[in-house]
């Protein structure tokens, strides 16, 4: 390979963990809120309001039910009005984090779910309030999980990235499709492929031992 | 009745004027077609330590569960301190049950935190700033035994170490009545019996009510001072607890009695017939005062030869004794039965005819 095409694999990668770090973030200050509404206010919840949970968890599934190319084009107008273009690595970073955001709030719903009820009355027992469960409940004890939801949800935005290519995000994935697929570059083709599978597996190990450390159950 | 358990045990406890800090009037509470607390009235004073009993599905989790407002009721009143918490908002009900300490039988403490955090969070809860609430952990952790546990994490204890830990974090914002749901049902007999010997030493030393859950008689007789018998969400007997092992009415308490209390053998009791037979079979049930002294020697001198022993016991509740015994009386002379359940009926205990044993020797 040449030392153009290497210093071009390091800027697409440098691209794909700009888009998926920052949409990942995103997703992450979005998404756990929403989980700790879509559980809060579910029947039983510490804020029940059934009315305002059927309204989110139909937001949240009208957006997971957009497959990821089409809310991409969908939300250009969108994008246009945040980043003020639609092309570009930052643009995509728009589209990846809408579609990540109600993603990791279902996740993160099933952690903060599975907290037992007898912690919550615990704490409620002790004259806590809906902050105080939240705060010393649901997200400490559901905290290996959201980790855990966190690394999917990151691994799978490294794929969406790719796709974001088509609207010019760069990344490994455009590079992937551009020199490797259209002008039948191999190497590049491998090579994209070997730095994908060392940063998915880095996320993953990262994320493994951020939830062995945090997980006390 | 004849009541053999001296009037004054049950009408007039010791501490009759004691205040009391939790009533509840006629309270009622039903889940969908079933009434989990079908009227239920009951005081807890100052200071004792009242068990509450009942078969499973009786309502003790609900009732235990509307002192601190966890669950509400439909109908009736709760007070708490002379204060009514019936129809108070979660939000009024918050500093009340910061008065309130409760453990669990599933332990309930959260794995995320550390014993000492976990004993600290209702004093973090109160707003108590961070060396105070590690003072207090730490003096708490003592208290219970597990100083050296402070740093660990709930899941690397044993159930008997995960209790004192509930225990302590109950105990820690000074609460004026402890709840426990059932806290050693999850436990060996060994830690059952090392966890309420804590509770007993913590109502003595601080002189905290405990209101006490349990399906099991020994727990009650271990440590209460009164029981409370529930029955299908209904108060059906209460009272001081030796006086309930000597005398229970109910039906519900004397099957919950069986394992704590002699039962005549089964192998005589089935073959007992009810009308005639070469002996008659007597229980007699003694308690207090009447318990004391010589009776079966005073019993043979006054009638020789007029019973055997056939099994039975003195038992000690509450430093009073109680006892419980099974005796043949030989029909040989058809009017020794009836002079033997004279005599004893003098001495004050009470006697009931169980059936007549053809086999007898
Ligand atoms: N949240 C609930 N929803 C529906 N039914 C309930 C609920 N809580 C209790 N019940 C019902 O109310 C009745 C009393 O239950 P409760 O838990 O108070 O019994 P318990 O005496 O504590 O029994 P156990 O010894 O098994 O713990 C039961 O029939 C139970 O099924
Ligand atoms: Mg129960």
């Amino acid at each position: 390979m040449t030392p153009i095409m290497l210093e071009l694999l390091f800027r697409s990668l440098w691209e794909t963990m700009l888009m998926t770090a920052a949409s990942g973030l995103i997703s992450l200050l979005a998404g756990l809120p929403l989980g700790l509404a879509l559980v809060a206010t579910s029947r039983g919840g510490i804020a029940e309001n059934l009315w305002l949970n059927g309204v989110l968890g139909a937001i949240v599934n009208g957006f997971r039910s957009v497959p990821f190319i089409i809310l991409l084009v969908a939300l250009i107008p969108l994008t246009r009005l945040i980043v003020g273009t639609a092309l570009g690595t930052w643009a995509a970073i728009v589209p990846l984090a809408i579609a990540a955001t109600p993603y990791y709030a279902r996740i993160a719903e099933v952690s903060l779910r599975e907290v037992d009820r007898g912690l919550i009355d615990a704490v409620r027992a002790m004259g806590g309030n809906r902050w105080t469960i939240i705060r010393e409940v649901l997200v400490p004890e559901a905290l290996p999980g959201i980790v855990a939801g966190f690394t999917v949800t990151l691994v799978t935005l490294v794929g969406a990235s790719a796709m974001a290519g088509a609207i010019g995000a760069g990344g490994l994935g455009d590079l992937a499709i551009r020199y490797g697929y259209q002008r039948f570059e191999t190497t590049v083709m491998i090579a994209v492929v070997i730095v994908l599978i060392i940063l998915v597996c880095g996320i993953q190990w990262l994320g493994d031992r951020l939830v062995a450390k945090l997980d006390h159950r | 009745m004849d009541s053999f358990v001296p009037a004054s045990a049950i009408t007039a406890p010791p501490d009759e004027a004691a205040e009391e800090i939790v009533r509840l009037t006629d309270v009622k509470r039903r889940f969908g077609a079933t009434p989990a607390l079908d009227g239920i009235s009951l005081t807890v004073r100052k200071g004792e330590i009242l068990g509450i009993i009942g078969r499973s599905g009786a309502g003790k989790s609900t009732l235990i569960r509307c002192l601190n407002g966890l669950e509400q009721v439909d109908s009736g009143d709760i007070h708490i301190e002379g204060r009514r918490i019936t129809g108070l908002s979660e939000k009024e009900l918050q500093p009340l049950r910061r008065r309130i300490g409760m453990i669990f039988q599933h332990f309930n403490l959260l794995s995320a935190k550390t014993v000492a955090e976990n004993v600290a969070l209702p004093l973090k809860i109160e707003g108590a700033g961070k060396t105070e609430r590690l003072k207090r952990a730490g003096e708490l952790l003592e208290l219970v035994g597990l100083s050296d546990k402070a740093r660990a994490y709930p899941s690397s204890l044993s159930g008997g170490q995960k209790q004192r830990v509930g225990i302590a974090r109950a105990l820690a914002a000074r609460p004026a009545l402890l709840l426990s749901d059932e806290a050693t049902s999850a436990l060996d007999p060994e830690t059952t019996r090392s966890i309420l010997a804590l509770l007993k030493d913590i109502n003595s030393k601080l002189g905290l009510t405990i209101l006490l859950i349990t399906h099991e008689m020994e727990v009650v007789r271990g440590i209460a001072d009164r029981v409370a018998v529930i029955d299908a969400g209904r108060n059906v007997e209460e009272g001081q607890v030796w006086s309930v092992f000597a005398d229970p009415q109910a039906a519900i308490t004397q099957s919950l009695l069986s394992g704590s209390r002699p039962q005549l053998p089964e192998h005589i009791a089935a073959r007992l017939s009810p009308k005639s037979g070469a002996a008659q079979i007597l229980s007699i049930d003694m308690a207090g005062s009447a318990a004391q002294g010589a009776l079966f020697a005073d019993l043979s001198q006054a009638l020789p030869q007029s019973f055997c022993l056939v099994h039975g016991g003195i038992d000690h509740i509450q430093d009073q004794p109680v006892a419980r015994f099974f005796i043949a009386v030989p029909t040989r002379d058809a009017a020794l039965p009836e002079k033997v359940q004279q005599f004893l009926k003098a001495r004050g205990a009470r006697v009931e005819v169980l059936g007549y044993d053809p086999d007898h020797a």
